[in-house]
């Protein structure tokens, strides 16, 4: 076990003979001296290499690249309002053309039921027409029909009195029809 | 006794000239050198030569690797200017971000002109920390000459800076408005002790971290010699050295941060 012998009157000299520190070699003032002026050439060309080199680059290093977020987010932006933009003319375009679909649909029907319209008065009025004719035809055959069953009745009650031995007289007969046919 | 273990740590040492003493003490049992990684050497010539202010020392060797590493990470690194940035780029803009934004919540909006000068503090600190706990490194953060200088450096700035921009305003530092006044003078004379206390406090904390993680981790090495604890001593190494790493940080964070505070008290001095 060595103890680190402290004496401070060789500690002036820092080392013993082997070569090893006395005490603490920070204390010894004989070392001072270099340890200071090397010190300040280090700081010096330290402070000169950031100052003049390293920092005024990083500086312009990290100020393009806020300045390439920034413009990347404003194109974003643009991109977004953009986006919006031809949403809202798809919106329209659809809108739009629901309305042309609707105005269609309604002037088709509207066609049609013009259409329709003439076809059916033209349908009633031939009916109407026919049905006319029909009547006429009828009243006709009931008139027809009647005067028939008149000589008939004449002609029937004629021979019926000349059977019965009778002379039959055609003005009595037929105001006798006439009164029968109208009661 | 003492003497033969010191030859034993000539191994350590890296002393050519006590070779022979070395290979005698070999087998002298545990050797206990924490403090040699300490030591200031001439980078050339012999061992024993005298170190003069501009001597090249491993004080130089290490600054200088330093610098290179602080080169490479904020420099190269960024050479490509890339806006999405590889692995590198993304380190030297978290640093630049990080103690940015560090100036910027503690002194406000008008200390971020100083931010040079303490991202060079903070850099300097961060790599000779990490640099430091390479195998075999000189960390020259574990030395009082070099934190004593910085934190000094920090004091006398702030000071000067609080009298230019405030003039005599600046003693307003001292006297707490806030407080009652028969109190204030006693305040004042312990915002004033504690206003001088601090470059202590500042390099003395971030010294004391670094040089005794730094000898732990070399008695720990020393016991490995024995074969009974050896796996024990290399476990407890393994582990200082990961709690060696986060206080590398943690150190260059909390000097960085204090030099932040006592800036704002310069451009702020109102209580």
């Amino acid at each position: 076990m060595a103890t680190e012998p402290i004496d401070l009157e060789v500690a002036g000299t820092c080392t013993d003979a082997a070569g090893s520190a006395i005490g603490m070699p920070q204390l010894c003032d004989a070392w001072f001296g270099n340890q200071i002026f090397w010190l300040l050439v280090t700081l010096v060309v330290i402070y000169f290499i950031l100052s003049r080199i390293a920092l005024p680059r990083i500086a312009a290093i990290l100020a393009e690249r806020q300045g390439t977020i920034t413009n990347n987010i404003a194109a974003a932006e643009d991109l977004k309002a953009k986006a919006h933009e031809a949403e809202a003319a798809y919106d329209q375009a659809l809108a739009d053309a629901r309305a042309e679909a609707g105005r269609i649909i309604d002037a088709a029907k509207a066609e049609m039921k013009a259409d329709l319209d003439v076809a059916i008065k033209k349908a009633d009025a031939e009916i109407a027409e026919r049905t006319a004719e029909g009547e006429k035809a009828i009243a006709e055959i009931r008139e027809g029909a009647l005067a028939a069953v008149k000589d008939v009745a004449k002609d029937t009650a004629k021979e019926l009195i000349v059977a019965l031995g009778g002379t039959a007289d055609a003005r009595t007969v037929t105001a006798a029809v006439n009164a029968r046919m109208k009661g | 006794m003492a003497d033969e273990a010191h030859s034993a740590a000539a191994t350590t040492g890296a002393d050519m000239a006590h070779g022979a003493d070395a290979a005698h003490g070999a087998d002298g049992g545990l050797v206990f050198h924490p403090m040699d990684q300490f030591l200031v050497k001439p980078l050339f010539g012999h061992a024993g030569d005298p170190v003069f202010w501009y001597t090249p020392t491993n004080v130089t060797l290490w600054l200088g690797l330093a610098v290179l590493a602080i080169f490479a990470i904020m420099v190269l690194t960024t050479s490509r200017r890339a806006v999405i940035p590889s692995r590198g780029q993304s380190v030297a803009e978290l640093a630049y971000g990080f103690i940015y934004k560090m100036v910027e919540d503690v002194t406000g909006k008008d200390g971020v002109k100083y931010f040079p000068y303490i991202m060079t503090l903070f850099m300097f600190i961060v790599v000779a920390n990490f640099l430091g706990l390479l195998p075999t490194a000189f960390t020259p953060t574990s030395h009082i000459a070099v934190t004593a200088l910085l934190a000094m450096a920090v004091f006398l700035a702030v000071t000067i800076l609080g009298f230019v921009l405030h003039g005599f305003k600046f003693l307003g530092l001292f006297w707490v408005s806030a407080a009652p006044l028969p109190l204030r003078p006693i305040l004042a004379v312990i915002e004033i002790i504690s206003y001088f206390v601090r470059p202590v406090s500042h390099s003395i904390r971030l010294a004391g971290n670094m040089m005794a993680g730094h000898a732990v981790i070399k008695v720990f090495a020393a016991f490995a010699a024995v074969t009974a604890i050896a796996p024990i001593s290399i476990a407890a190494i393994a582990a200082i050295y990961g709690l060696e790493v986060l206080v590398s940080f943690i150190q260059a964070y909390v000097f960085t941060i204090l030099t932040c505070v006592y800036l704002k008290d310069a451009l702020h001095p109102a209580h």
